[in-house]
């Protein structure tokens, strides 16, 4: 597993460009965001849950081309030939692009803050949410990179999966004042506990049960998406 | 009776309704380079795969004592594609140093397998920025990592140069002498002539499995392209072609 990180890290260091856009992307949108508001309560009311999709759409986007660059490669094929276990060489993966996250939400956040984002509550507790959004990402993307045959495809499906979690996590509208529907598909949907989660802690000095059970959603949703994605992969093809 | 690395009953592989190879019959003996020869589009990448154990197939199909695809087999047997199968993002080297972890390989590998292609000088370039074939010696490298008892090497020497090819055919046959069993296919019927036994592909069946020099004898041709023309000729065991099927 440790060989797998340092490889995708090493893949990592020879594409400073995609390093570059990984860490700034978001910053940059942060900041755009601001000044789209022109008013520091209005971008600390929004700011919250843009921190919930940022980083959770990026890893999503990269984790789902990666693995499929290493599906039409060869290079898996290569792999399931070796004695490496699948799960291993996932976390791996889930562990290199997790690294990247927490630089990513760290400079996000930091310059969220920096741009006026009020945070009540403890910050350490801003970037664990942060971070497991975009480990979130990171698993989804690992498993959605299975129903993609080409880098065409897998592209498109980040609208499939990611738009509908934008549209219904209570960015636009908050979630109790949705139709009845509306809120049953928003609560399987674990962007929404994110969002939740980033809300609370940026409004609340304190934590509650109901922050550790948006926590518990995360990392189980993650979890879950990585061992789903393991089930995907065939050491023989029909 | 000989001692078989690989045996095959009736082996069969049906790909999308697509019956690619047609019940094959044969044993590859041990400690033996042969050759695997054939028309493009003939099976060989499938038999190499279903030997590998990355491709189902239906019959009897065992490898080292085993079945294939058979969890112990992934140390002993290695598997080189034709695509190369490496990071094109990553350095020589690192490409190596990553399969060797993953193998467990001993220390001294990665410079051991860098020595025997000859890629000394350019360890430390990009996979990507290499030529076709560099790139197919860095997956040729990945494959004699640790200690393998097979060796399947799909294609090992398309593009490469005449010095180049003859450089690897006297690897294969150091590496066979040191009791590797080897399994190569190429599509240039002569190479065939450098391994101990051919087997001799045309859609999805065997047409013949002999020595180069029996099977010159046996079809009176000079060079083993005339002798494939003429076994292909005389009516082969080929068994008719499936509608749009390719390996």
């Amino acid at each position: 597993m440790i060989a797998t990180t340092e490889r995708v890290l090493r893949q990592l260091r020879h594409d400073p460009r995609t390093v570059v856009l990984l860490i700034a992307v978001p910053t940059l949108l942060m900041v755009l965001l601001r000044f789209v508001f022109d008013s520091a309560a209005e971008f600390a009311r929004i700011a919250p849950a843009l921190l919930g999709i940022f980083p959770f759409l990026l890893m999503f986007l990269i984790t789902s081309i990666a693995t499929l660059r290493e599906r039409t490669s060869g290079t898996l094929e290569r792999l399931m030939t070796m004695p490496l276990p699948k799960l291993g060489l996932l976390t791996g993966y889930g562990t290199a692009f997790g690294l990247v996250a927490l630089v990513q939400v760290a400079v996000t956040s930091g310059v969220s803050l920096w741009l006026g984002l009020t945070v009540a509550g403890p910050i350490a507790w801003l970037l664990v949410v942060t971070l497991l959004d975009a480990l979130l990402g990171v698993g989804l993307g690992l498993l959605a990179s299975a129903f993609a045959k080409t880098e065409f495809q897998a592209i498109q499906l980040m609208p499939v999966v990611v738009l509908p979690q934008l549209l219904l996590c209570g960015l636009f509208q908050p979630r109790d004042e949705m139709a009845t529907v509306l809120q049953w598909i928003s609560n399987v949907m674990p962007v929404s506990y994110a969002v939740e989660a980033l809300q609370f802690v940026a409004a609340n000095p304190a934590v509650g049960a109901d922050f550790a059970r948006d926590l518990a959603v995360l990392a189980g949703f993650a979890a879950a998406s990585v061992l789903a994605a393991s089930a995907t992969l065939r050491r023989q093809t029909r | 009776m000989a001692n078989y690395a690989v045996s095959a009953r009736s082996l069969r592989v049906v790909r999308a309704r697509n019956e690619i190879l047609h019940g094959l019959d044969f044993g590859i003996e041990a400690g033996q380079a042969t050759g695997l020869v054939g028309p493009s589009g003939c099976g060989k990448t499938t038999l190499i795969r279903a030997i590998a154990g990355a491709q189902r197939a239906d019959g009897e199909l065992t490898v080292l004592g085993r079945p294939a695809g058979h969890p112990e087999l992934r140390r002993e047997v290695a598997y080189a594609a034709q695509s190369g199968a490496i990071y094109l993002d990553l350095t020589v080297e690192e490409n190596i140093r990553y399969f060797a972890a993953i193998l467990r390989a001993p220390r001294g590998d990665v410079d051991r397998v860098i020595t025997e292609v000859d890629l000394g000088t350019s360890r430390g370039a990009l996979a990507g920025q290499l030529s076709g074939g560099q790139r197919s010696r860095v997956s040729l490298a990945v494959a004699l990592l640790g200690t393998p008892r097979l060796l399947l090497l799909d294609e090992p020497t398309v593009g490469l140069d005449p010095v180049l090819r003859e450089d690897l055919w006297t690897l294969f046959g150091r590496l066979r002498d040191s009791g590797i069993t080897l399994l190569v296919s190429s599509h240039v019927m002569e190479e065939a002539a450098r391994c101990d036994k051919v087997l001799l592909m045309r859609d999805g069946s065997l047409l013949a499995h002999d020595t180069p020099a029996g099977l010159r004898e046996r079809t009176g041709a000079t060079d083993l392209d005339q002798a494939f023309l003429r076994l292909v000729a005389g009516g082969g065991p080929a068994a008719p072609e499936p509608a749009g099927s390719r390996a």
